[in-house]
């Protein structure tokens, strides 16, 4: 099936896979009729996608560098957007970011600005760029650029840091999931969530991950958007609910200002269960400073422009033309999960706490809300909470506790919706987490099996040597990843938003100077990398300490200020020593221009 | 000028103009983010909730496929687009 002219029957085949995955569907939600247990769904959605992906894994095995890299350059702009889509959106994106939405709302929405706003950048100032030059991976591109073993070395470091953070969180997710639809305990689901990752990209290296990434794409999109369509009309809000939550907003408007915000004392908050919160934020008001809002956004999008496991996607299209338009299509399938999160959070919102709603809760008796089926399998979940606080004996808006998880889990349960859909949303986090965690381990043993064995250690190894080693590395860095995921430190795995402060702070600039400033030296790359990622840690630990920092800028946005020595090391750096030579100028004139040749051969 | 720097100088002209528009959508609004609540945006919403959850996403979508047809243009222009089709 992926032999032979594969690449002209894709439409075919992932409209097969994807009716397939519609029967299916239909198939368990059946089968819940007849009786089926809720359990026996959650494990075989699991079991029956994660199968998928495997043998998706196992038929794109290769035994060639360009393939096992870059996916042997042709896959076309439309799969290489759901591909990147489904690298980009992890596990959180899918599991927490309609929870972030909830509580959090304007304040948490500068995210899903720089989330997407981010594309820009990729696609105006670097894919094209650095498809042109042909590389393997991002420190490829620094190391030829620049020249020498120490800027391609400390490449490494950076992507190294950035993805690692990154990835523990997603092996954690890939756990929790794995634990609660097979019912196993988590320390060991955190294994079973990583052998599912490694099947779908050790035999096939890029390729493989290529072709799971686009079926995991179509899986989580479907299991993101028909849960939230049918409770929009299942609530009676519109049955496009994008364009018809008008009413539901200014109704929550309306009753927060009914209930308002009352603050609860310490000691009653002590009370509520670890990672729950209460709705204490305005659902559609304008509840950030400007800068609060602006510098969040901003560092999400360099971070976005700098994340080496996006940029890699790019190395995949057929042409520099392509590598435009496929950010385009990428974004656009990002855009369809994106704007639908916002939705999904009113309308779970307003189903809890409109008294005028079956499923409102606030205003009726604690006694009650504690009898309702679906408060009890959350509450026993650890993702939902009430407690009296003024003991009158009536649910309060302040006195209702949920984890920012349960807006995506509960809300199908909540709204009345068969199991069959929860079943259905296991699976669509499942293919998140998976993808993300593919994505970033790959990035990680390419960078080391690539720029680190084959360029510096040993330049004459063989092909299939270097394919052994690559292989080797993804195990080793997946086993890591998953035995830090499994002591579950609190602090490091929450912080996804890290992966892009380090990211940006160690690589924006040397990949944008790289391109658009001539002048730019090694010596200036190497200033640039290594104090950007110093100073950006060194800020984070500062804060992190009980520092008060600087400007506002948080330990969510250290990057700006590591970014920005990183900027003022590199331009000041480079001045002082000598341009780059002539060959290295004509470089940079080539990358400039799509047609030709690519820097680097096609087997490098 | 060299045709090369041409190219180069009609491409640095695009990418400001994508910038520019990249730098309202993502940065300006949002300075005037509390007044701009005030007013209402498309389909009821109030604008700046709307801009953060469709309007600056969807204008992200739509600026990044004109910026990639204004390039292939100036490429074509010079001669320097690839060959083939994909």
């Amino acid at each position: 099936m992926i032999k032979g002219n594969f690449i002209d029957n894709l439409p075919k085949v992932y409209g097969i896979y994807t009716g397939g995955f519609l029967a299916f569907i239909i198939i368990m939600s059946i089968a819940e009729q007849m009786g089926m247990t809720a359990k026996t769904i959650g494990i075989c959605f699991v079991a029956f996608t994660v199968a998928i992906y495997a043998i998706i894994g196992y038929l794109s095995r290769t035994a060639q560098a360009d393939a096992y890299y870059v996916a042997g350059r042709q896959v076309p702009t439309v799969f290489n957007g759901m591909a990147t889509a489904a690298d980009w959106m992890s596990g959180a994106s899918f599991v927490a970011m309609a929870g972030g939405i909830y509580f959090k709302g304007y304040g948490y929405m500068a995210l899903l600005v720089g989330w997407t706003g981010g594309y820009v950048l990729v696609a105006s100032l670097l894919a094209p760029y650095l498809r042109k030059f042909g590389c393997y991976t991002v420190p490829d591109f620094i190391g030829t650029r620049y020249g020498g073993n120490l800027s391609r070395f400390m490449a490494v470091v950076v992507l190294t840091v950035a993805s690692f953070t990154y990835v523990t969180a997603q092996i954690n997710a890939t756990g929790t999931i794995a634990s609660v639809a097979l019912d196993i305990p988590f320390q060991y689901a955190v294994y079973v969530g990583l052998i599912s990752i490694l099947l779908c990209s050790m035999l096939g290296g890029m390729r493989g991950v290529t072709w799971t990434q686009v079926a995991q794409y179509i899986v989580l999109i479907i299991a993101y958007l028909l849960p939230v369509f049918w409770i929009s009309n299942k609530m009676g809000a519109g049955f496009f609910p994008h364009f018809m939550l008008a009413d539901e907003v200014s109704r929550i408007a309306e009753l927060e200002a009914q209930f308002g915000f009352v603050k609860n004392s310490a000691e009653n908050l002590k009370e509520v269960p670890k990672g729950l919160a209460g709705i204490t934020k305005a659902h559609s008001a304008v509840n950030a400073t400007p800068w609060a809002f602006i510098s969040l956004a901003l560092a999400m999008m360099m971070g976005t422009a700098s994340l080496p496991h996006v940029m890699m996607r790019y190395f995949t299209t057929p042409s520099v033309k392509a590598a435009r338009k496929s950010v385009g299509w990428s974004l656009f399938f990002i855009f369809l999960l994106y704007s639908s999160a916002p939705m999904l959070a009113t309308l779970s919102k307003l189903s809890l706490i409109d008294p005028s709603l079956p499923t409102g809760i606030i205003g009726k008796s604690i006694a009650e809300v504690q009898s309702i089926d679906w408060y009890q399998n959350w509450n026993q979940a650890n993702l939902m909470f009430v407690s009296d606080f003024n003991g009158n004996g009536t649910l309060e808006l302040n006195e209702f506790f949920m984890g920012g998880k349960a807006v995506v889990l509960a809300t199908p349960e909540i709204a009345g919706l068969p199991y069959v859909i929860s079943g259905l949303v296991a699976a669509g986090g499942m293919a998140a987490a998976m993808s993300t965690a593919d994505g970033l381990i790959l990035a990680i043993a390419n960078a080391i099996s690539h720029d680190v064995y084959y360029k510096i250690i040993d330049p004459k190894a063989e092909t299939a040597k270097r394919l052994v080693v690559a292989r080797v590395l993804l195990v080793v860095i997946g086993f890591a990843g998953a035995t830090i995921a499994a002591l579950e430190i609190q602090g490091i795995l929450g912080s996804v938003i890290w992966a892009f402060d380090f990211a940006m702070s160690g690589l924006f600039f040397p990949l944008v100077l790289g391109v658009w400033w001539k002048r730019a030296n090694k010596e200036g790359a190497i200033a640039g990398m290594f104090l950007g990622l110093v100073s950006g840690a060194a800020y984070l630990v500062w804060v992190r300490t009980g520092g008060s920092g600087f400007l506002g800028i948080t330990q969510l946005t250290f990057g700006i200020f590591g970014s920005a020595v990183s900027l003022v090391a590199m331009v000041v750096v480079s001045l002082m020593t000598q341009a780059p030579n002539a060959a290295t100028q004509k470089m940079v004139d080539e990358v400039r221009v799509p047609a030709g040749k690519s820097i680097l051969g096609k087997q490098h | 000028m060299s045709k090369q720097e041409q190219h180069w100088e009609k491409s640095k002209g695009l990418l400001m103009m994508t910038l520019a528009i990249w730098f309202v959508f993502s940065i300006g609004i949002f300075l005037f983010g509390a007044e701009m609540n005030e007013v209402t945006g498309p389909f009821g919403y109030p604008l700046t909730y709307w801009f953060t959850c469709q309007g600056s996403l969807g204008i992200f979508v739509i600026l990044i496929f004109w910026f990639a047809n204004r390039q292939e243009k100036i490429d074509e222009e010079f001669g320097f687009s690839e060959r083939g089709d994909d």
